[in-house]
């Protein structure tokens, strides 16, 4: 055994950190930013927060860039004037989002009531106080939907993308094309087609399936675009190898390929559905609002929340507005649940349980 | 045409001034006569020409496996082996613009007459890839049997014939208490070796492996060529590498191919021990002795 003491070990550091200085540096530059944002709009016509953010990147940026010049000379200047536009377009692209969720949040929780998910509004109208009535309709009206739009949609878009990534036949370019084209198609668009293909001719009346119906057309490209992603991510060694020993075709996709790319379809499914779950025109054309529980989509009128949203607004009471706000939160959250659930599938490694 | 292992082997064999060195190594490997450990199953390419669109691949190979032997295909980049090698389980025709021509006799019959069924034959004709490519949805144990469930086989103990695969592999002592885990979490060369009991399970009568260690590290290598000179004496086994040493460790038979620009040529076959000490071609020595390539 030997009796040299073992050197101490020296702690871990980060010596490329920012430094105490380096941060009151950006903060300074932050600080003269917004200072010359509110003198700018003080002395001059600009007007409006608009006016305010639009100076303060602007400044923000010249100050970067004219430090980073002076410390370090062009090409570092160059670097971090286009990381600040980077930062600003961010910061542009997110804005509307937050202040979605927030005016979401600040307007639905007053119209929130545990009562929403316990009632429904067979024998309340939208002008009623709030705690009378609720939406439970409207919630199985929206999961009725979304389930038989997934069940129509889910295998035909998988089986879509499986053509197009291991069949490769001589219709995969047009139909690759056809799916990309899909994905624009309007909502309203798909919804006139199931009215005038199934509603005027046939059933003549409202109903839940062909809600669903529609849905499923603007889900297919959705599930089918993804799956084909992630199709191709699995290496075509894998299904040499099944069909080295000896499966054929199918039974190499099947036991090699689709479980290699489970996770992956499964956040392609709940993406559609996301896509889906709050297409609000083809269900105001094809599923009707009633405001009592339907659990059978082939017959008679159906509830939905994007539809519970409209009826709400139109009715144009206060109680009422507040109630479709609630509307909004309530599918928001469904929302921002089914793309949880979509990102933690979808970032299991494969294999592990 | 130039691939840097050779290069580096050129280099080591010109300042030890010997190709003796590889000749030893290929004569000491030299025990087995062709027919001794015969199963009665032979594979034999006649006249193969491969296409990929207009490009001519491969042009008039003739090549016999003897049965129970190790035959390496040894040449540059780009001269064909590989695509040799794909066609004869026919795996080829995996790719879309790919064409070919003449004939590939498993038992005497051609694998590519009309009617024959190609999975069967991928079942008899086994392969081993360059890169470990193991099933990651499936534990070990599954990927040992993945070929069974693939093509429908019917077989009394898997529990027997994983352990035996896995043994033949030489890999049941490094995984026999995680059968159940991932293949994943194995090193590369034990997720090579894993694809080999793979291969086996269904039992092939030749084993193709397309240059099984290249990705691997030199213990991974040495595990590997441990194996192939213990499965020699069951299946015929068809090796193509880049690694001249590896051929003269390993193959009771060398082949030798090469592109002059054109489609590549089958150029000279021999027992290993003679292509690495006196080839009848010109090109042959100078490939084997690292003049070029």
């Amino acid at each position: 055994m030997s009796t040299i003491e073992k050197p101490a070990t020296p702690k871990p550091k980060k010596p490329w950190a920012a430094t105490p200085v380096d941060r009151s540096k950006t903060a300074g530059i932050i600080l003269a930013a917004a200072l010359i944002s509110y003198v700018l709009v003080a002395v001059t016509p600009l007007k409006g927060k608009l006016a305010y953010a639009a100076v303060f990147f602007l400044a923000y940026l010249v100050i970067d860039f004219v430090v980073s010049y002076l410390k370090a000379g062009r090409p570092a200047a160059v670097d971090s004037l286009f990381r600040g536009l980077v930062t600003t377009a961010i910061a542009i692209a997110v804005t509307p989002i937050v202040s979605i969720l927030v005016t979401v949040w600040v307007r639905g929780h007053k119209g929130f009531h545990w009562s929403l998910f316990t009632k429904d509004m067979h024998s309340n109208s939208f002008t009623d106080p709030i705690g009378q009535g609720g939406l439970l309709h409207a919630i199985i009206g929206t999961f009725l939907l979304v389930f038989f739009a997934m069940i129509i949609s889910v295998p035909i878009g998988i089986l879509t993308a499986l053509y197009l990534t291991e069949i490769r036949g001589r219709f995969t370019r047009p139909i690759e094309f056809l799916v990309q084209a899909m994905s624009g198609v309007p909502s309203i668009v798909a919804g006139l087609f199931i009215y005038a293909a199934i509603l005027i001719p046939f059933t003549k009346t409202v109903n839940g399936i062909q809600g669903s119906l529609a849905l499923a057309i603007l889900m297919i490209p959705t599930v089918a675009r993804t799956s084909q992603e992630v199709l191709k991510l699995i290496p075509s060694d894998l299904r040499e190898a099944g069909v080295a020993l000896g499966g054929t075709q199918w039974r190499s996709v099947a036991l090699v390929v689709v479980p290699a790319a489970r996770s992956g379809l499964i956040t392609a499914m709940i993406l559609g559905v996301a896509r889906v779950a709050g297409e609000t025109a083809p269900i105001l054309l094809l599923t009707g609002g009633s405001g009592t529980k339907n659990f059978n989509a082939f017959n008679g009128s159906m509830g939905s929340l994007p539809n519970y949203v409209w009826q709400a607004f139109a009715a144009g009471t206060p109680e009422s507005i507040a109630r479709a706000w609630a509307g909004i939160l309530v599918l928001l959250v469904i929302v921002v649940i089914l793309f949880t659930a979509a990102r933690v599938l979808g970032n299991r490694k494969v294999g592990k349980k | 045409m130039t691939i840097e292992s050779e290069d580096n082997q050129g280099d080591e064999m010109e300042t030890t001034a010997s190709k003796g060195s590889l000749s030893d190594i290929a004569a000491a490997r030299l025990q087995k006569q062709p027919g001794s450990n015969a199963l009665g199953v032979g594979l034999e390419a006649r006249g193969v020409h491969a296409w990929f669109g207009e490009k001519h691949a491969l042009a008039n190979v003739s090549l016999d496996f003897w049965p129970g032997t190790v035959t390496a295909l040894i040449g540059p980049s780009g001269c064909g082996k590989s695509t040799f090698l794909r066609t004869l389980n026919r795996m080829h025709e995996f790719i879309p613009t790919a064409a070919m021509a003449g004939e590939v006799l498993l038992n005497g019959e051609d694998i590519y007459a009309a009617g024959v069924d190609v999975t069967k034959i991928r079942l008899k004709v086994g392969m081993v890839f360059q890169k470990p490519n193991p099933f990651p949805s499936m534990t070990i144990a599954e990927n040992v049997l993945a070929g069974l469930k693939l093509a429908q086989l019917k077989v009394e103990n898997k529990d027997d014939l994983l352990e035996e695969c896995l043994e033949r592999a030489g890999l049941w002592s490094e995984v026999k208490d995680r059968l159940n885990t991932h293949g994943g979490a194995l090193s590369g060369g034990q997720q090579q070796r894993l694809c080999i009991a793979r291969a086996l399970a269904v039992r092939p009568q030749v084993l193709l492996m397309d240059e099984p260690c290249s990705a691997l590290d030199p213990g991974s290598t040495l595990r590997i060529e441990e194996t192939i000179s213990q499965l020699s004496s069951s299946v015929t086994i068809v090796i193509v590498t880049h690694n001249m040493q590896q051929a003269a460790r390993v193959s009771d038979y060398t082949a030798f191919f090469l592109s002059d620009g054109g489609p590549g040529q089958m150029i000279e076959v021999g027992s290993t021990n003679e292509i690495f000490s006196r080839p009848k071609d010109e090109r042959t020595e100078n490939y084997v002795t690292g003049r070029f390539g």
